[in-house]
Order: C-alpha cells, then structure tokens, then sequence
C-alpha cells in the first residue's frame, strides 16, 4: 500500500465505478456467479457481482458456498478469468474470397469490439497475461489482434483476501499481492474497497468518483487481509518455481512417476484449458457451403490431443505418459529456455479442475523430492 | 529471421501455380509466383527456410522452399502428398491462385560453410531441404569445397530421385554416394547402411561442414558416424520436422523441448537439439 494515495470506495459505490467506466467507453467485465461457478461476464449492475459467496478448492473440487460476509470479492478464481478475453478460446484470423475466375482475396479480420474494463483481476492473472504478452507480443511476431484487445484494456486488479486450497501465488512468486501494472487496484475490507490508481487513466476515474481518502484504518484492514490470504495458502510449488525446477525434470526424463500419473490422467486437456499462460491453439478452415468464401479461425489446442504432435502421418506422443510429460516438463521447465520465466504462476487451476485430481505440486514433489506442503507461518 | 514482408504475420498474400512437375506418383514440385510481382523484391530467404502454403478452403501446411533465393521470379517447393492439405495441393491446375505465407525459420549458415568441403546427407524419400543445398551450392560451386551427397533409402525401389542425381553427376567435383538397406535387381549404387558410407568418405575434419535432414533415427546413426571421423559437432547441421500451424512461435506445436522448430529452427547444430535428439515424445 505503499506510493499512491489510497481511496475508500463503499460497497454501495462500486455502481458509480460501473458507470464511470461504460462512460469512459468500456465494456465492463467483471466476477458473477452462473451455473455453480464464478465466471468473468459483462457486467453492468454491482448487484451482480457475486456477493457472499465463496469457494472451496481441492484437488478434482470446487463448490461455491454463501458466507456471512457482505463481500463481492471473497472468493478465489474460478476456472477462467482474464485470459480468454485476450487470447480468445476461438476466432476468425482471415476471410478469403474467391471470385469466379479463382482470384483470392484475402482480408485479415479484427473483431473491432468495445474496449473491455475488467473488475477484479488477481495477481496470479496479471502475470500470466505479461508471459502471454511473451508469446503474442514479441518483437517481429506480433498478433494484431491480440495487440489490440491488450492495449485498450483497463485493468482493475484486486489484491486477494482468501486464498482457496489449490491456491499456492505465494511460492510460486505471483501474489496475492499485486506488483504488475494496472489501471486501478482495489482491496476489499468490511464494508468497501480500498482503491488506488496506477495509470493516468486510472486515476481520472478515481477522480471523477469523489472519493475520500481511505484512512488508516482502513488501510490496514486492507494490509491484513491480503496477509491473511498469503498466510492461509498451505500448498507450495517445490523449488521456489525456478530455474531448478527445469533442471530437475529434465534430467528426470525416465522417472517412474510418469508411469503413474499416466495410470491416473484421462488426457482430458481440462488442465491446459483452465490454465492462464497455456498458449497452444491450432488453425482451421471453414469454406462457405456455396463455396465463394472460406474462413481461417484458431482456437485453443491443447497437448494432451493426438493431433497436437502430429508429424507425416504419425502421432509423436502416442500415449499419456508422453503428453503429461511434455505439459509439465514445458510449464515448469522449458518455459524457462523460451521466456526467461516459469508457466506456472501458483493459480491452482490445473489442480481444481482436473476431474481426477491430479496435483501438479505433488507430482514435482515426487519428481524433486521436495515438500509441496506450506510450513505453518 | 525479421520479416517484414508480412504485415500481419498470420494472413497470407495471394500466388499463382505457374507449374506443377511430377516426381512420383506422390513426390511433385510446385512452381509459384506472387500475383502482386512487387511482392518478389520484399520476399528475401535463405535455403532451408519455408513457407506456409494455403489452399483454398483446405488449409495450410509448412514446405520448404527449395528454388534458388537469388531468383526474383518463381519460388518453388517439392512437396510429398502424405497428408490432407498436401493430397489436395497435388490436385492444382497451371494458373490456380494459393496464398503463400513466409519465409520462416532459420536455414542453412551457407554463408558461414564458405570455403568448407560440404557433406549432405539426407535419407528416406528425399529430403527437400537437402535438394536447397545442393542446387545453392552446385550456382555457386566455387565458393565451396569439396562436395560429397549421401543418399540412403530402405529398398532400392524407394529411390526416386534418379534423374536428379544423374544430373547432380554430371557436375565436376562432385561425390554421389547412395545406398539402400535392401536392394532389387541391377541396383547401380551400394547395398547398406548410411553409416557404412561414411567410414569410406576421406574427410578433412578440421575443414567440413555436414548437413542433413530426413529421419532423426537415420540421422542419429549418421552423427555417430561423423563424430567418429573426427568431425566436431558443431560443423553438424540438422533440418529438423514437427508439426507447424502458425510459423512464428504462437501455436505450440512444433515446440522440441525450449526450442520452436518453426522460429528457432527448422536448421539446428547438433549441440542445439543433442539433449532431447533420440528421447521418444518430443
């Protein structure tokens, strides 16, 4: 809480947030409750947000409870958030159109959406969209279409109050507390939201709300809160999610482990769909039935297909225990030659929504011989 | 390699088949050029580079472009009809309009084997990468050192580039080695393996450069091979394959431990790849 002036937002204000924002011109994303989960949907009244409900995370489980509190915020990410808006799970690239001589023209297709303003961004969010940013903004290899949905977004983090039992940010190096950039941060106390800007056009809106100061109180509520979501995480990521992690794996190539998580791994590919960082996707064509146009989409592939390792009519890793091998020796351990950084940012969903409940710290800790269990702060 | 001839990296720009030649029944070589002939002056590559070809409403598929970079009119690929897009690209007429994505990757440090005898190795059907070099080298043949090409195939009825080669002879200062594992009736070349060509080859090891494509097991044996002459691995070059969609390092596909074939490759030097080489799954 440091730099910034803080502001004290009320619960009963967040409205007035909303609208200043769909003032600015912006979409509004934001957390709500639909089908036994919290999901990222437009937003345009505060009473949709999912208030006084909570999670309960283990591994293969996630169950939306209601709590006592009067709180929009005090759950932990469910199984998307940010990433699908930025990187889309499917979307047209191109159109091509042939005329009757077969003359081509093609036209590259942008999906020229309303800037998108979205409320309630973890940290362990933030820093998978700057590893996709990695992927879909590097230099001589920019997508466009990822540039622009990235660069008119208006991030409004929120520093966690709760951390579910898959959560582990806080050894993986990636929360709960914010560091990455963002329009406006909120922390959430008792009875409103503790906010802060963090770009010039963060704060004009802070602005054009009026708000008060926070006062120190206030501030230190905020302080212990996110405290508290640090202290009660109990899972951890074995070698403090570096470098050692992809030494370890790849000089641990024949580990029997493999063998048994491929005994329990259904190759659903359910992990690299909720993870935030998964990049893979694959490009299809779709032809008009009159045949006068054709169009070119991508959308999310996954590791865990057969299709993914397709080489000249043959499979390269033709069975689980090559495809677990590859996600987890990727995540945490080439991802390190690639981007300088780990894959895997401690969200914990890989582990909640895989329907066998394989654990991914438990199996670097079988791999490393390193605890994945949190000593008790 | 920066390419700034694509605006937007994932759309293509439109081509025209100026000529389809068969190899085989499944091997053909596909001559194209831009519809927009200014195109041909921003389109820059090296040899073992490649492009995306688009077919219409089928889809697009990584080929390896084997024509010379020096020629500014045509851009050509031998492509061997195994899958979906390449079965259909086979079916194209003289005047048929693609789309053509690229160059991608990096290819062969030509630049760098200057001076150096060259040993090329390629095995199985044929290898198009390895026709790049040869054609490169054969324009510029003063450039280089001694040239020697290995070819190996399994049966001697899998060798399908016969007249090629009978060409390549006749060029001056050339070694044409070709073996088959199993071989038929009034088979001219050598019965064997790879392997057994070079223990023959009188290689200057301080002064050659070895490069290769086709399969990585034949590759493999062939490294061995060449190590045991003495040449350093680092003078080993590999053309290596996996599944490419995007040709720029986004859709994952072609990812060999850290390394994205599509971007980082498809040319490697042996140290580059040699952790992962023979590990089955990646």
């Amino acid at each position: 809480m440091d730099g910034e002036a803080s502001y004290f937002l009320p619960h009963y204000r967040l409205q007035n947030l909303l609208d200043a924002l769909q003032h600015a011109g912006f979409n509004c994303i934001g957390p709500q409750v639909r089908d036994g989960g919290i999901v990222y949907e437009p937003l345009t009244h505060a009473s949709q947000l999912p208030w006084g409900i909570r999670d309960h995370q283990s591994p293969g489980q996630y169950r939306l409870i209601k709590t006592d509190e009067k709180k929009a915020f005090s759950f932990a990410n469910g199984a998307q958030a940010l990433k699908p808006i930025l990187f889309k799970p499917r979307e047209t690239v191109w159109r091509v159109v042939r005329d009757e001589n077969g003359k081509l023209e093609f036209k590259p297709h942008y999906s020229k959406e309303q800037p998108i303003a979205i409320l309630g961004v973890r940290s362990c969010d933030l820093v998978a969209m700057a590893i996709q940013d990695k992927v879909f903004l590097r230099e001589n290899h920019v997508d466009p279409r990822y540039e622009e949905r990235r660069k008119s977004l208006f991030i409004i983090a929120i520093n966690c109050s709760y951390a579910s039992g898959n959560c582990f940010c806080v050894s993986a190096g990636s929360g709960p507390e914010v560091n990455n950039p963002f329009d406006i941060l909120m922390t959430e106390i008792h009875d409103g939201l503790v906010v802060k800007a963090g770009s010039k056009r963060g704060h004009e809106i802070i602005a054009a709300l009026k708000l008060e100061m926070a006062r120190v109180e206030q501030n230190d509520e905020a302080a212990n809160n996110v405290a508290q979501a640090a202290a009660m995480q109990t899972k951890r990521i074995p070698l403090e999610n570096g470098y050692g992690l992809r030494d370890v794996l790849f000089s641990n190539l024949d580990h029997p482990r493999w063998e048994q998580v491929a005994d329990r791994c259904l190759s659903c590919g359910n992990c690299t769909q909720v993870c935030p960082t998964c990049f893979c996707h694959s490009e299809t064509e779709e032809p008009a039935l009159d045949g006068s146009c054709s169009e070119h989409h991508r959308e999310w592939d996954s590791c865990f297909t057969s299709g993914h390792s397709y080489l000249n009519g043959k499979v390269i890793r033709d069975d689980t225990r090559k495809r677990y091998r590859q996600w987890l020796t990727h995540k945490v351990g080439s991802w390190f030659d690639q981007f300088d950084v780990s894959g895997c940012v401690g969200c914990g969903r890989c582990i909640s929504w895989c329907p066998v409940g394989i654990d991914l710290t438990e199996e670097l800790a079988a791999i490393s011989g390193e605890a994945n269990e949190r000593e008790k702060m | 390699m920066t390419n700034g001839f694509l605006s937007d990296p994932y759309l293509p720009i439109e081509a025209e088949v100026l000529a389809c030649t068969h190899e085989t029944a499944n091997i053909f070589n596909l001559h194209i050029s831009f519809i927009e002939r200014h195109h041909h002056n921003l389109y820059a590559f090296h040899p073992g580079q490649f492009n995306m070809v688009y077919l219409y409403g089928v889809g697009e598929v990584a080929i390896s472009i084997v024509s010379d970079p020096e020629e500014k009119h045509v851009i050509s690929h031998t492509i061997r009809a195994l899958g979906r897009v390449t079965r259909a690209l086979q079916q194209l007429r003289v005047g048929a309009h693609i789309g053509i994505r690229g160059p991608f990757g990096r290819g062969w440090p030509l630049h760098k084997a200057q001076g150096k005898d060259m040993v090329i190795i390629t095995g199985g059907l044929g290898c198009a990468p390895a026709v790049s070099i040869i054609n490169y080298i054969l324009a510029r043949r003063s450039q280089y050192g001694k040239l020697k090409i290995l070819q190996g195939v399994k049966h001697s009825d899998d060798f399908i580039f016969r007249q090629q080669y009978e060409k390549w002879q006749m060029s001056s200062d050339i070694e044409i080695h070709i073996a088959a594992d199993q071989a038929g009736p009034k088979w001219p070349w050598s019965v064997g393996y790879v392997t057994d060509m070079i223990e023959t080859l009188d290689l200057d090891p301080r002064n050659t450069v070895a490069m290769m494509c086709g399969p990585e097991m034949m590759m493999h044996t062939a490294i061995s091979a060449l190590t045991k002459k003495g040449i350093s691995e680092h003078d080993i070059y590999l053309s290596m394959e996996r599944n490419m969609e995007c040709g720029i390092g986004h859709c994952g596909h072609c990812q060999y431990g850290g390394l994205f074939v599509c971007k980082d490759g498809p040319v490697f030097a042996y140290p580059e790849i040699k952790a992962l080489f023979k590990v089955a799954g990646f």
